[in-house]
């Protein structure tokens, strides 16, 4: 038996967990084994619906009288002894936060191996072939996994979303585990909502940052308008900050500060070395400049090729209309 | 750029686009060339050569001349440019020895025309707040010193190139060179990952990995990628309250070999005292693979131990400032050289190809300007000879000579290195046939162009009780005048005019040239008339289309078509270029250098002839072998060929034979002048103490590109008919007054204020009656090009170019040595000898 | 309060990373090395609970004789001791390491004062397994939470905060426990000069781990380097014509509108 676990929200799937059920259901196929699902919550049994066009045949919906939200320690428990009770040969996860953890714990439990942010598995019984990324996806290893019990998570968005080709009827079965005050000692106590004001440059998600191409310290009140509309903080270049057009601290480089963020739009910046070791943590960036040839051009994501006195302003003026 | 974009031709091609190759496209731009590619295998602006991490100060006081205006020159450049920030710059000094070095810059400075001065502890304290003066004596200001921005510099040169060039300019980077194609000796295309491009004329400015590139065509360029390490803390909240870049001078703690520089609020901490590390540049990872870039490999912790030790001495309060931390750290790899200078200038036997190497940050800009001035006209304003890509031909371009050499003269960086000082690895690399013997009498061995030459011979130690009376007032007391010297020199300077001396090897470079065109090619290429008798010897100079000097030079014509060239060894690889390149294509002419295969004794003195005549098959008498001539003499068993001249004013002849037979000839010699009490002297005598006195000027410090002929009196040749290169330049500056003259001059007092005597080595700057430092109307200080003892005319000797008001016979001024004044006197003005001016010796 | 942080050596690549001909591991001759960055969190964590609480921050590594430079690193940031669990360089699999690390727990410290709190980075910046530190909780039987970008102790309890999509989960736990961090939770310090000097002739513990055998294998059989996708910016336009385009990219693939 192939076991996913599925995370949702209010009873529906994440995305990121049918893409692991794309990855589980190819896996009972190859070996003829039935797939699965492991969910919790009280809208756990709504998922009927939802799994049967994934393959899944049976969704084991754990529940327990103390585990209300979410418990680390609690689901890797329930996970293990859903495993012990079924005889589940393979557990799979998305390479989540929760899932990483719950498949950590129950991995721990059971003693049994482990293996993350997959992008291939193949194979049959107690052995498998593992493709997986390290090195946050710069490389991949080939790997054998063996084991009665083998957990794996399949990382994120590198398997399509794909319906079975034939829908099932997915019975619910309850599942209750026997837990131990020990299992509940770490537990989600509340949600809190984030706050984003005034954000330090390394947290910032989305970073404008103004090189030498700014021209000098009053022009960067075009990026502090854009910033501000995008929830996003300020920041600069060494070029600029060697100018003192802006304090040292809004330094991004070597020497400044090591920027995150989900966007970073680079204006004005040449992309020297120094610059972009402090930005390489960006998901994407966006360098707006005049030379097509710039650095930054070459290892940015996108790309305007233009003067930001005229792009910038006109960029901010064009969200205001949509926001 | 697509490749579909990349030129199949252009007229120069520049690889590097580090500070070097950006100056020399905008350089060139400006001198006419018009259809250039600039090219690197990195991106823009920063490739990720040593440009991208270098602490980017450009301190201009060196010892070097011609680093020293370079630096200037740069300097004007960057602030022309809007990318220079003058900070000044101080070097503290830690020890006495280290003040005397500074005294010593000092005396550069004015040489050089900087502006230099000495600092007390508490003129420093307030300059620089945070150093730690306790444990500082005093210090070096040079005001004239600053920070640039060269990848700022860089962009701007790139743009004002291609507005000069008006669309000529192609730029393509991250282009990686494959191969370079040369046929029949000169280049032909450079072939890259993007396509192959024709090209005549390539320059490799690519640093680093220059050697590599040039390996592609089957020429050296001796250098090695070498560790500077270097780091950076921050945030340090003293900066704070100051805006921009950097807001106090430079430090240099000189005697750690450590400087810290405030970089906006952090302070960079650079380290030249650790264990020398260098590179294998195929070891220098690719961009991509880099985690910063190739150049800045991570910083190695065990050998920084100590510069961190040294750094917290001197500026403890900003390096514990409980915020700060080491944000950045590396070992930056530069580019070193067997003797630390750049590597410039037409890369010998592959025609095109030029080499512009081993350039740091500080010198970059004027470079690039005087390269390009080579390239396109010849020769540049400011004299290059030190940094001619050539100077290690045939002996010092082996991986592991750079290695040693580099190794060694990285401890010199900001060591305290005597003018006169040997180096001692990689040694004895070139030998002659003499060396053993040589050896054997106790030989103290001084190194030229590789070549082992005995500066004296510790077996003529007797001579100084001879000649005891003789050298009363010319020893010197003090340890730094007499470091790599000894009075053993002058004694065997007096035993050579009083009796007979045997010199020798000198290490010359000798060319050949045969080919049915060489009277007209040597015609052209020296100033004196060379369509001479077969048998005439001809002096000089060499010059350059300016009527500066190239070189000067002694020319033989051996038959109808065929001349030798005798140069000093040190110009041998410039020359030697120098003359392969003027070759015309069509012109028969045939190079062959004999550097190798012949060797040289010269046997001098009033007693020379005996000694000669006593051994030879031939007549050597004065009539039948008249001075100024060779011929071909058969000296016992060994064949020789002989010029009778002398370079330290005496009767006799400068003998070569092969190799193979030289040690024979030196017994023959050796044996034959027993009865005359012939004695092996020194360098000493004949590249200093015998020639001061005779008058005789040296390239690469009387002669230099920015003197002419007639400034340093050599216009005897008058302005023959035929054409020469100069010329016109030439011609002019006989008919012009000079702006200064050569002139010998005379110590009168050698006592410092401390009561002991002190003896100049050269480079001081000459001082008017008010105590300024002399400056003819072409902007040239007055400084001491030579400095040498005069035994014979019992004299301390120096050279230096005087402007006509000082130029006079009997006039006094002074120098500056040490901090000091001394008073001198011009004994001559121009070239006579101020001994045995009449020359009577070599003509007898 | 007595912190232990959890570090792990590994080269520090570049954009491109060479393996060695052999596809077993990266090549190093001309790389760094450093700690995963959030384990550089973890030991800033254990500095900053210490300085606020006082008490006693450990650096404790598995690894090669080399990887003191890593402990070396952590001292340098003020951690006050360092233990190395010496290997002989091969690469252990999570298991056996976490099992080694529990052991070497359970004898240290030496004065019997027990780590109130042993921070761990989320995941390795090299092998990414994400489960280290929930096996050695196990294996201790501490209270373990994962992936955590606050965290804040008082009177023994330990309130940690995970992100997630438009907010953070709060954690309340009682010391003593095993907490992963993640990079965020705090801007690791660099190291003085003078503490990097220190550090460097400061003493390194050293223990020899047992490398147990587990029940089922996750064995390496070789690495690969994918092809980098070095490809050029997706260029969306020229001066101001771009605004619409940005717009566009801003509101459906960064969805920050």
């Amino acid at each position: 038996m192939i076991l996913g676990f599925v995370e949702h929200e209010s009873g529906v799937p994440e995305e990121t967990s049918l893409e692991m059920l794309t990855m589980a259901r190819e896996l009972a196929t190859d070996e003829e084994a039935v797939l699965c699902a492991v969910v919790f919550g009280d809208e756990g049994a709504a998922l009927k619906d939802e799994l049967g066009p994934y393959g899944i045949e049976e969704i084991h919906h754990v529940t327990h009288d103390r585990l209300e939200g979410y418990a680390p320690e609690g689901w890797g428990e329930s996970v293990a002894q859903l495993v012990s009770d079924l005889g589940a040969s393979t557990v799979a996860a998305a390479g989540t936060d929760r899932g990483h953890e719950v498949l950590a714990h129950a991995g721990a439990t059971l003693d049994a191996p482990m293996a993350t942010n997959c992008v291939d598995v193949t194979g049959a019984g107690e052995s498998y072939e593992v493709r997986r990324d390290r090195w946050g996806g710069s490389l991949v290893e080939h790997a054998r996994l063996e084991g009665e019990t083998k957990l794996v998570t399949a990382a994120e968005h590198e398997y399509p979303i794909e319906e079975a080709a034939s829908t099932t009827e997915p019975t619910v079965n309850e599942f209750t585990p026997s837990l131990e005050d020990a299992h509940l000692r770490v537990r989600v106590e509340r949600v809190e909502t984030a706050d984003e004001e005034g954000i330090p440059l390394g947290e910032a998600r989305v970073v404008v940052g103004g090189g030498r191409g700014v021209g000098g310290p009053e022009d960067y009140d075009k990026l502090e308008e854009l910033a501000d509309l995008l929830g996003g903080t300020v920041g600069a270049s060494r070029a600029a900050i060697n100018e003192g057009w802006r304090p040292h601290d809004d330094q991004i480089g070597l020497t400044g500060a090591q920027i995150s963020p989900d966007i970073y739009i680079a204006c004005g910046i040449s992309g020297a070395v120094q610059h972009m070791v402090g930005c390489k943590g960006a998901d994407k960036i966006l360098a707006i400049n005049t030379d097509s040839e710039a650095a930054i051009v070459q290892k940015a994501d996108y790309a305007v090729i233009g003067d930001l006195h005229e792009v910038v302003p006109e960029l901010t003026d064009a969200i205001r209309e949509v926001t | 750029m697509s490749d579909s974009d990349f030129p199949s031709s252009a007229d120069t091609v520049i690889i590097g686009t580090g500070i070097v190759g950006n100056s020399l496209t905008y350089h060139l731009a400006e001198q006419g060339r018009d259809d250039i590619l600039l090219m690197d295998k990195g991106p823009l602006p920063d490739p990720g050569g040593s440009t991208g991490h270098a602490s980017n100060f450009l301190m201009p006081v060196e010892h070097s001349k011609e680093m020293t205006h370079l630096t200037r020159r740069s300097i004007e450049q960057y602030d022309d440019m809007d990318t220079f920030t003058n900070s000044g710059g101080i070097e503290v000094a830690r020890t006495d020895e280290r003040m005397d070095e500074l005294e010593r810059r000092v005396q550069s400075a004015k040489s050089w025309g900087e502006a230099g001065r000495l600092l007390t502890v508490e003129e420093i304290e307030e300059m620089v707040p945070y150093v730690n003066t306790d444990i500082i004596k005093g210090g070096f200001y040079s005001e004239g010193a600053g920070t640039c921005d060269p990848l700022r510099a860089g962009e701007v040169m790139r743009a004002r190139a291609d507005d000069a060039m008006e669309g000529g300019l192609t730029l393509s980077p991250n282009t990686e060179v494959i191969d370079l194609h040369v046929e029949n000796g000169a280049i032909q295309a450079v072939e890259t990952d993007r396509g192959t491009v024709e090209a005549g004329e390539v320059v490799i400015a690519a640093g680093l990995w220059s050697p590599k590139i040039a390996e592609m065509a089957g020429a050296e360029i001796p250098l090695t990628p070498a560790v500077h390490q270097m780091v950076s803390v921050g945030p340090i909240s003293f900066f704070e309250d100051y805006e921009g870049e950097i807001s106090f001078p430079v430090v240099r703690d000189m005697d750690t070999q450590m400087y810290e520089r405030q970089h906006g609020n952090d302070l960079e901490v650079g380290s030249y005292q650790h264990r020398p590390i260098l590179w294998d540049v195929e070891d220098i990872p690719s961009i991509d693979e880099a985690p910063l870039s190739p150049t800045q490999p991570p910083l190695t912790d065990d050998a920084f131990e100590q510069s961190m030790a040294d750094a917290l001495e001197i500026v403890p309060e900003l390096l514990d400032d409980p915020e700060a931390g080491i944000r950045h750290e590396i070992d930056g790899l530069l580019s070193v050289t067997p003797d630390g200078m750049p590597l410039l200038g037409p890369i010998q036997d592959v025609e095109g190809l030029w080499s512009c190497a081993a350039v740091w940050i500080k010198e970059a800009p004027a470079i690039g300007e005087a390269v390009a001035q080579w390239m396109t006209r010849g020769w540049s304003d400011i004299d290059l000879h030190g940094s001619d890509v050539n100077r290690f031909y045939e002996y010092g371009t082996s991986r592991k000579f750079v290695e040693n050499r580099a190794h060694e003269g990285f401890q010199k960086i900001y060591g305290i290195v005597h003018p006169a000082e040997q180096w001692q690895s990689s040694r004895p690399l070139r030998t002659s046939p003499f060396y053993d013997r040589q050896d054997a009498l106790g030989a103290r061995f001084f190194e030229a162009a590789g070549w082992e030459r005995p500066q004296w011979f510790e077996s003529n130690e007797d001579l100084l009780e001879r000649y005891d009376d003789d050298l009363e007032g010319l020893k010197r007391p003090n340890e730094w005048d007499s470091r790599w010297w000894s009075p053993i020199i002058l004694a065997e300077h007096l035993h050579m005019r009083d009796n007979v001396a045997m010199v020798g090897d000198m290490g010359f470079g000798k060319f050949d040239f045969v080919g049915s065109d060489v009277v007209d090619y040597m015609e052209r290429m020296a100033v004196g008339r060379t369509d001479v008798d077969v048998g005439k010897t001809v002096y000089t100079p060499i010059l350059a289309e300016n009527g500066g000097f190239v070189s000067d030079l002694t020319i033989a014509r051996l038959g109808p078509e065929h001349y030798r060239v005798i140069t000093g060894g040190a110009a041998a690889g410039g020359d030697r270029a120098w003359f392969g390149d003027h070759i015309g294509t069509d012109e028969d002419v045939t190079l062959i250098d004999r550097s190798e295969s012949l060797c040289t004794l010269g046997v001098w003195g009033p007693d020379a002839r005996a000694v000669v005549d006593s051994v030879v098959e031939e007549d050597v008498s004065h009539e039948s072998f008249p001075p100024y001539t060779a011929q071909e003499l058969t000296i016992g068993e060994v064949d020789c060929w002989a010029m009778r001249l002398s370079y330290v004013g005496e009767r006799g002849w400068e003998i070569y034979t092969s190799m193979g037979q030289g040690q024979r000839l030196w017994d023959i010699i050796a044996e034959a002048g027993e009865e005359y009490d012939i004695r092996p002297v020194g360098m000493g005598v004949y590249g200093t103490t015998g020639r001061m006195e005779k008058g005789y000027r040296l390239h690469g410090h009387e002669l230099e590109l920015e003197y002419t002929p007639a400034e340093a009196g050599l216009t005897f040749h008058g302005v023959k008919d035929a054409n020469f290169i100069g010329k016109e330049a030439y011609a002019e500056a006989l008919e012009e007054d000079n702006a200064a003259t050569l002139c010998t001059l005379s110590v009168d007092d050698h006592t410092s204020s401390d009561g002991e005597r002190r003896f100049m080595l050269g480079n001081e700057p000459v001082l008017n009656e008010d105590g300024d430092v002399i400056v003819d109307e072409e902007g040239r200080e007055s400084y001491v090009t030579s400095a040498g003892t005069g035994p014979s005319v019992g004299k301390h000797l120096l050279m230096a170019y005087l402007p006509p008001e000082y130029a006079d016979e009997g006039q006094g001024l002074h120098v500056e040595y040490m901090g000091e004044q001394y008073p001198v006197t011009v004994d001559v003005v121009g070239s006579e000898p101020l001994f045995d001016p009449e020359n009577e010796r070599i003509r007898s | 309060m007595n912190v232990l942080a959890c570090i792990k050596r590994v080269p520090n690549t570049g954009a491109k990373i060479v393996l060695t001909d052999d596809n077993q591991r990266i090549d190093t001759s001309n790389l760094g090395f450093t700690m995963s960055p959030h384990e550089e969190c973890a030991v800033e964590e254990a500095i900053q609970q210490v300085e606020t609480h006082g008490g006693s921050t450990h650096v404790l590594t598995l690894g090669p004789e080399e990887a003191t430079e890593q402990l070396r690193t952590g001292l340098a940031m003020r951690a006050d001791e360092a233990t190395l669990l010496e290997t002989d360089g091969e690469e252990w699999g999570p298991r056996e390491t976490a099992s080694a690390i529990a052991t070497a727990i359970r004898d240290l410290p030496e004065d019997d004062a027990e780590f109130d709190l042993l921070l761990f980075g989320n995941e390795s910046a090299d092998m990414a397994n994400y489960q280290v530190g929930v096996r050695v909780a196990t294996e201790l039987d501490l209270p373990c939470v994962t992936g955590i970008k606050s965290l804040e102790v008082e009177d023994g309890v330990a309130t940690a905060k995970r992100e997630i999509g438009g907010g953070e989960e709060v954690y309340e736990i009682d010391l003593p426990a095993v907490v992963s961090v993640k990079e965020g939770i705090n801007e690791p310090r660099y190291a003085s000069m003078r503490a990097k000097m220190q550090a460097r002739r400061q003493e390194v513990g050293r223990l020899e781990p047992d490398r147990t055998e587990a029940p089922g294998t996750f064995e390496k059989t070789r690495l690969e380097a994918p092809e980098a996708d070095d490809s050029d910016a997706m260029v969306l336009g020229e001066g101001t014509d771009a605004v619409p385009e940005i717009v566009e990219l801003l509101e459906s693939e960064i969805e920050v509108l």
